[in-house]
């Protein structure tokens, strides 16, 4: 994590995937130096994108303006509603910053299953619509737990935000399961896997947990029968156990 | 209604798109649901807006899709922009550039990753206006403070910025040890902000 500073340039461009750009922004959240130095990087970067210029047409003017005559600016960041808002505390030394982080962060259902995340600090204005996921990955007391698969070509991470009692599935050059065969998704509660969905087919795979992530104490990912199975087989993939290191 | 939006001094911040218009303000405006100041803000800026998702997206069905996209996203958050934070310009460009790195993410298993990344290389049409011609004169700075950078560190940072690619993604393209692109896109960024005389 010592060298997460060294993303700034990356962040700048968007040249990080939504896994590393999650942890970006926490890390942007109490790091005011890689902060300045991403605005000047984003400042810098926009040169480069000002320097390109292609006359647009008048039909985009018109979509444009008619679009932005159905709905109304946001407010400033002081006069925005806050419907919840995180007041969880981090352990240890990383109090400050989650303070920093609960303080900062208002999240705003706004329907259909979009939610709106304000950053309210002193500092960082962003305003971006997330998806369930990036709502995850985004949110201030995501843990994020991972590991090989057991035969040693992948990766499975699971980053949980216990708030929001939601977690996600990220996937990384996974097997494909045999024929006949289905790759499932358990959540560990009590010494107990409970089902929590399967995996579709492919190697990659980003996706939200069924049940109650943020209570369980423990992932695990095996091989089934095609239609299921109500307990894990002993065909692991891999598993992970949620204790903070 | 057809207040002929009186523009406040002409701005002397570098990196905007017109010296006789303060985008600043317009977006303060617009951020109070002036439609009228964001109609003469989408004149200022639409060319950049949309040449930099064109340069991104390539497809320019695609392009015009994801300017609108960022101009909706530029009209709901325009009473956000902190000028501390940077120029108004570079925070429209930052809004559309992620939309476009948005877009050609999302449509990877189309033909995109199949092409030549050079072939992307094209003169850009200019529009033959004033603001063009700072365009020109810009694009002529960047032009001359990229060729300051290391070869690596520039085709790392285009194959990023231009490409929409992952720094991971540059590191196999460039045959770099992975870990190390980022690097040379921070290191080039840098370099390029400490020529182009970007504050902080
Ligand atoms: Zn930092």
């Amino acid at each position: 994590m010592s060298d997460i500073h060294a993303l700034s340039g990356a962040y700048a461009v968007d040249a990080l995937d939504d896994l590393e750009r999650a942890s970006f922004e926490r890390h942007l959240a109490g790091c005011a130096t890689c902060r300045s130095e991403v605005d000047g990087l984003r400042e810098t970067s926009s040169l480069l994108g000002g320097a390109c210029s292609t006359t647009a047409p008048d039909g985009l003017r018109e979509r444009v303006l008619a679009e932005i005559a159905l709905s109304r600016p946001l407010p400033p960041p002081g006069g925005v509603t806050t419907l919840q808002r995180r007041d969880r505390h981090r352990r240890g030394p990383r109090r400050a910053v989650a303070a920093l982080a609960a303080a900062a962060a208002a999240v705003i259902a706004i329907g259909g299953g979009t939610v709106l995340v304000t950053q309210l600090g002193d500092d960082p204005v962003r305003t971006v619509q997330l998806s369930a996921t990036d709502r995850v990955l985004q949110a201030p007391d995501a843990e994020e737990f991972t590991t090989p698969t057991r035969d040693g070509l992948g990766t499975v991470t699971v980053v949980r935000s216990s708030s929001l009692n939601q977690a996600v599935l990220i996937t990384k050059g996974l097997a494909e399961a045999p024929a006949g065969k289905t790759r499932e998704l358990w959540l560990k509660h009590d010494n107990t896997y409970i089902p929590a969905g399967f995996l579709g087919g492919g190697t990659d795979h980003t996706m939200l947990l069924d049940g109650d992530p943020g209570s369980a104490q423990g992932f695990g990912l095996t091989i089934e029968p095609a239609s299921g199975s109500t307990q894990p087989s002993d065909q692991l993939v891999a598993l992970l156990n949620f204790t903070s290191a | 209604m057809n207040d002929p939006h009186p523009v406040a001094g002409a701005s002397s911040r570098r990196g905007e798109a017109s010296g006789a218009l303060d985008l600043a303000e317009l977006l303060r405006r617009s951020g109070r649901g002036d439609r009228e100041a964001f109609a003469v803000l989408y004149d200022a800026v639409s060319a950049r807006v949309l040449g930099l998702a064109v340069r991104v997206v390539r497809d320019p069905a695609q392009a015009e899709e994801v300017a609108q996209e960022a101009f909706m996203e530029i009209w709901k958050t325009s009473a956000r922009f902190d000028a501390d934070r940077g120029s108004p310009l570079g925070w429209m460009l930052t809004i559309a550039h992620r939309k476009s790195v948005d877009r050609v993410r999302s449509a990877e298993a189309s033909t995109r990753r199949d092409g030549s990344y050079h072939q992307q290389n094209q003169p850009v049409a200019h529009d033959s206006t004033a603001e063009a011609a700072h365009a020109s004169l810009e694009a002529h700075r960047v032009r001359t403070a990229l060729k300051s950078l290391t070869s690596i560190q520039r085709e790392a940072l285009e194959l990023a910025y231009f490409g929409g690619y992952t720094h991971t993604e540059v590191a196999s393209m460039l045959d770099l040890p992975v870990g190390t692109a980022k690097t040379r896109i921070r290191d080039g960024l840098i370099r390029l902000r400490d020529m182009m005389g970007v504050g902080s």
